[in-house]
């Protein structure tokens, strides 16, 4: 038997600008050999034919530059978000309109849980998209008086717990002066928890450990077929602690030979000395397989803009909110950026505001004066708020961004009428000034925050539709090749695997998208909509299907 | 049961000089088994001296304290230590750079078994002004301040002599809620940042010889009224930065304009203090006359 495989599909989309059409691809060890025509391909040797694509259309294997992979994690638990979505076994879960609706949902999962003390847990509520109405403590108590409820919010910085959570937590109390605790008019706690601190107090007994951003061993393997699901073979891990035991899990699980996507973790910066930090991600790299990249470092500048805790330039919020915080003095972050310039680490910062935006420039400036390094593409990840400027100047220090386009539909109205106002709402995420700027730009779903799925995130960017409709920023709009572009080498290239991953040419590792229908001949409207039938991983067919 | 654990939390900004003082306080601490929390373990954050042996996430240092680094999970660590054999007497949290130190102590205050007792920010005396105006952390430093029971305005040797009192009155008046302890090499005396507590010398002279600050013992009858009392001492303006003592079966705490009553148990008597010649006898002793 051959080891040549060859694959005609209906089209591939290659990405390789000599010649962008395909009608075949040849595979070997997992690499491509080419794509071209079949005459083109047989002269590579003796090969199997493999017609089970030759309906589908393929395009290169989707790459999530910012996603975390306790998606997998979160789904063990019961989702009540206001919109449809899929979890790993692909069911779609139908989005909750109504508080009345995530009670009865909740009421649904409480029914089938044997154990009259084991938590229930939720997630993915968003208050905003109805009327800003809260879920109290008596509701979830009418849920279950005995099991400790939690159900987490979308924006993942609010929780709201039941009574026995919070007597659990020794926080069923008179007397609590805490602006993360509100009371109600009893004295006592409402249930709803603000901020880190106060959940990660409660979480461990409602379901939801402190350290949110890493995933477990089961999660792991849940996110992986999500990925499939979503035609996506390279996945990143945007804050992981990468603890020596969750090293050796994710060395193992993804090492296992059908786990279907290589996973790129980057190590959340807090807990070490920038030296030490520096440091551990130079020895990360090392144990780095082809499926578990590490040896990246993910820094957190400030917070978020509907949290109100992203750092903002004048004049500030809109509805005259004070300034966010931030999560790293601007001296540490210079020492992270030179240390990092120095030994040859790749560094993504998560700016949201734009004056959090404006001290990433500065501190890279200055650090790439006295270490200079060409190639570096230090990526500032979400970067929603920059403005021409910002681009240009992020340009000129060879720096690539990653823009959250999924956010201008979820949040855009709130951004709009709330936040940042009209104005600076129409240029957040601004694709089109990115490219024309010469920023290389990737986007992004930030899963779990929004939904893993590049082709809605390319749909977000061609139309910046908001929930409500609107086309909001007509100009910054990118056309659908951009947009394909953008979620495959233009993210592949933010993470130095431009080379590997990313378009379909002779060399590359066999990663492919395989679709039922052609994104770049349907409407733009429809590009979200276009089917994944699988992936093809390192040579390897996935079957959205067989997950 | 035992008492809570006293929790004090440490802030300012990068270069004020916590680290600084925290080493002031394990080489001062007068027999207290002091546990030291921060952020991370960077260059070092004690001085090699003073430790006795390091582990992987504990280092033991003389005098029976030890410190930790608690990453982003503050309340497993605030529980581990409590956890310890001997337990500590007074958990030091040094927050990071741009942590706010009141945010910090409020998540404390929710823990049962300890007693959120106070936050210590350290302000570099001549650079204080010029950080508030920055345009990037400016607000923060200040959110840091304002936030504060007790100001160490640290590294006053670099401010010259004849603009003290003038930057003096600026933080009075700036930070009206705050007691201001101007100091240089981080050594604040550790009765006033930690508060009265030590075993070794603390009850001869409360750490006097070094002229500092004075104290004064009220004599009140266990009848009083402890809450009127405790917070007519923070707030009655009487040059009090730490006060502690038992009136009939309750415990005062006062640090800086923070006050608390607990119930407890102990010779009667209440100890107040003040930097020297800020102390105002007279009417302190008037509250309970
Ligand atoms: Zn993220």
């Amino acid at each position: 038997m051959s080891d040549i495989t060859i694959y005609p599909a209906r089209k591939i989309i290659t990405m390789n600008p000599a010649r962008p059409e395909a009608t075949h691809v040849a595979v070997r060890d997992g690499r491509i050999l080419g794509a071209g025509t079949l005459k083109e391909l047989e002269g590579w040797g003796a090969y199997e034919l493999d017609e089970r694509f030759a309906d589908k259309v393929l395009m290169p294997g989707m790459v999530e530059g910012h996603a975390h992979t306790m998606e997998g994690t979160l789904w063990r638990n019961v989702y009540v978000g206001y919109f449809d979505r899929m979890d790993p076994d692909g069911t779609v879960w139908p989005g909750l309109k109504s508080i009345d609706a995530v009670l009865a949902r909740l009421a649904e999962a409480e029914a089938v849980l044997s154990d009259p003390e084991a938590p229930l847990s939720a997630w993915q509520l968003d208050p905003i998209y109805m009327d800003n109405q809260r879920v109290n403590r008596a509701q979830l108590d009418a849920v279950s008086a005995t099991r400790p409820i939690g159900v987490l919010h979308a924006s993942v910085h609010i929780m709201n717990v039941n009574t026995r959570a919070l007597e659990l937590a020794g926080l069923m109390r008179k007397g609590i002066e805490h602006p993360g605790i509100p009371l109600g008019e009893d004295g006592y706690p409402t249930g709803e928890l603000k901020g880190p601190e106060v959940m990660g107090q409660v979480g461990a007994h409602v379901g939801y450990a402190q350290a949110l951003t890493d995933c477990d061993e089961p999660g792991l393997r849940a996110f992986a077929k999500l990925c499939v699901r979503q035609g996506v073979t390279t996945v990143t891990d945007l804050a992981a602690g990468l603890s020596p035991e969750s090293v050796e899990m994710m060395l193992r699980v993804t090492g296992e030979e059908r786990y279907p996507a290589r996973v790129v973790p980057l190590r959340y910066f807090m807990g070490l000395s920038p030296a030490d930090l520096v440091a551990e991600v130079v020895r990360l790299r090392e144990m780095s397989t082809d499926r578990l990249r590490m040896g990246r470092i993910k820094v957190v500048a400030d917070g978020s803009i509907q949290g109100f805790s992203a750092r903002m330039r004048w004049p500030g919020y809109y509805n005259g909110a004070p300034n966010g915080m931030w999560y790293i003095a601007p001296e540490q972050m210079e020492e992270i950026f030179e240390r990092a310039l120095e030994a040859g680490v790749q560094i993504h910062t998560h700016t949201n505001g734009d004056q959090a935006t404006e001290l990433a420039l500065e501190k890279m400036e200055a650090a790439l004066a006295r270490h200079p390094r060409r190639d570096h593409r230090f990526t500032l990840q979400h970067c929603q708020l920059a403005d021409a400027a910002q681009f240009r100047k992020i340009a000129a220090l060879g720096m690539c961004v990653n823009l959250f386009a999924n956010h201008h539909f979820y949040w855009g109205d709130a951004h709009y009428n709330l936040t940042v106002g009209p104005e600076r709402a129409e240029r957040m995420n601004a694709c089109r000034t990115a490219l024309e700027s010469g920023v290389p730009m990737a986007m992004h779903s930030d899963a779990p925050i929004t939904p893993l799925a590049p082709l809605f995130t390319a749909w977000c960017a061609v139309n910046r539709l908001t929930a409500s409709g609107r086309v909001q920023g007509e100009a910054e709009r990118i056309s659908v090749d951009e947009a394909l572009y953008a979620v495959t080498l233009g993210a592949a290239y933010t993470l130095h695997l431009d080379g590997e991953v990313g378009s379909i040419e002779t060399g590359k590792r066999a990663d492919f998208a395989v679709l039922e229908e052609d994104p770049t001949a349907v409407d733009g409207m429809a590009l979200k909509d276009v089917p994944v039938w699988g992936t093809v991983q390192g040579g390897r067919v996935f079957a959205a299907s067989e997950q | 049961m035992s008492a809570a654990l006293p929790v004090t939390v440490i802030g300012g900004y990068l270069g004020a000089g916590k680290t600084t003082l925290v080493n002031h306080l394990l080489r001062h601490a007068e027999g207290r088994r002091l546990a030291v929390l921060v952020n991370e373990f960077g260059e070092l954050p004690i001085d090699a001296d003073l430790i006795e042996a390091e582990g992987d996430d504990l280092i033991s240092i003389s005098g029976g304290c030890v410190c930790c680094s608690f990453g982003s999970d503050l309340t497993a660590a605030l529980l581990r230590l409590a956890a310890l054999e001997p337990r500590p007497d007074h958990v030091v949290i040094e927050a990071s750079g741009v942590a706010i130190p009141g945010a910090i102590l409020s998540s404390v205050s929710l823990l049962e078994g300890y007693r959120a007792d106070g936050v210590v920010i350290l302000a570099d005396a001549a650079g204080l002004r010029r950080s508030i105006d920055d345009p990037y952390v400016g607000d923060t430093v200040r959110a840091q301040v304002t936030g504060a029971d007790i100001i160490v305005l640290n590294k006053m040797d670099l401010v010259a002599e004849a603009s003290r009192g003038v930057l003096l009155d600026w933080v009075a008046g700036e930070w009206p809620g705050a007691a201001v302890l101007p100091v240089t090499g981080g050594a604040a005396p550790v009765d006033l940042v930690l508060g009265i507590g030590g075993t070794q010398g603390s009850g001869s002279a409360l750490g006097h010889a070094d002229g500092l600050f004075e104290s004064m013992v009220l004599k009140v009858p266990g009848d009083f009224d402890a809450a009127a009392l405790a917070e007519a001492i923070a707030t009655g303006g009487y040059g009090v930065v730490r006060a502690k003592g038992w009136v009939g079966s309750w415990l005062i705490h006062v640090v800086g304009q923070r006050w608390a009553v607990t119930p407890g148990q102990g010779a009667p008597g209440l100890v107040c203090i003040g930097l020297k010649g800020q102390l105002r006898r007279d009417g302190l002793a008037t509250l309970v006359g």
